[in-house]
């Protein structure tokens, strides 16, 4: 059974203002209130390549250089890995909902996603990637995702589950087709 | 093109081994990937060459894979280099601060050659 995805405006970290209008998150990155793009899918490994490429697509169209539009895709990879492997521990028929917004038109490229799920609740300040100067298998995408992404949320739903917030402005120095500052 | 599935080329040079992974190396390829660096490191050769050209996307998982296999080719004394990464695995590598800690050869023929 599954939990209908709340309404995004009740449940983002942003301040109040009307559907469509900009408005301003915690950390001070405008962007539009209502979702342009949200999908369900299944936690299974079969769908990460069609969900990367969804994520490349939308954010090559939203004026991305290629490497940071790789390396957004990577984040979200790498988020959903986390929730299909520790979260659902490795069942694949659970729900994971992936949510977008670009930013205002106009402006540097910007865009949040969120990804939701119904997995086990864990404290936000567990979720924590390991000492890079620790070199051993494991524990890199927690990292990858805070290295890559500007804002990057963990917290815990209301009823069950997990909801990850990331945010990735293009850095203003970049040059189409160039390198990411991301990195 | 992300989504390719992977395909892995093994070749035994006597004094060395040649794996050349094609493809994606992501969540649902580790798995298989570690088997076959296993099968490397068993013919216990004195160098494992890794060429990467031909992969087009690595995550997290695949990494780990390149990570333990370099961690077991150190106990055996066995020199495990990686050739051609392309620029946008060689991103994660950096993410992860790895690119210092794993031997990096430019083309598989500057790894043969050393």
């Amino acid at each position: 059974m599954t939990t209908p995805l709340p309404n995004p405006s009740d449940t983002l970290p942003w301040t109040a203002g009307s559907r469509g209008t900009p408005s301003t998150c915690r950390q001070g990155y405008r962007v539009s209130e209502r979702p342009h793009i949200r999908i369900e899918m299944q936690s299974n490994p079969l769908y990460l390549a069609g969900a990367r490429e969804m994520i490349s697509g939308v954010c090559r169209r939203l004026g991305f250089t290629e490497m940071c539009t790789s390396q957004i895709a990577l984040a979200v990879d790498e988020a959903l890995c986390n929730v299909m492997r520790h979260g659902y521990e490795k069942q694949t028929d659970r729900p994971i909902w992936v949510t977008l917004w670009p930013g205002p038109q106009g402006a540097r490229p910007e865009i949040k996603i969120v990804i939701e799920d119904e997995a086990k609740q864990i404290e936000p300040d567990e979720i924590k990637g390991r000492d890079l100067e620790d070199v051993r298998p494991g524990g890199l995408g927690v990292h990858i995702i805070r290295e890559v992404m500007d804002v990057a949320e963990y917290e815990k739903r209301q009823g069950s589950g997990m909801k990850l917030t990331m945010v990735k402005k293009q850095p203003d120095h970049d040059k189409p087709g160039g390198e990411c500052s991301c990195s | 093109m992300a989504g390719q599935p992977l395909q892995v080329n093994f070749e035994d040079r006597g004094t060395m081994i040649v794996v050349t992974p094609m493809g994606e190396i992501s969540y649902s390829e580790a798995t298989s990937f570690r088997a076959v660096l296993k099968r490397a490191a068993d013919l216990a050769r004195p160098r494992i060459i890794i060429d990467l050209s031909r992969v087009d996307y690595m995550n997290s998982p695949g990494v780990a894979t390149l990570v333990e296999a370099l961690q077991n080719a150190r106990r055996n004394r066995v020199r495990l280099i990686l050739a051609g990464i392309s620029p946008r695995v060689l991103a994660i590598f950096q993410i992860a601060r790895l690119h210092t800690v794993f031997e990096i050869r430019d083309t598989l023929e500057a790894a043969t050659g050393d």
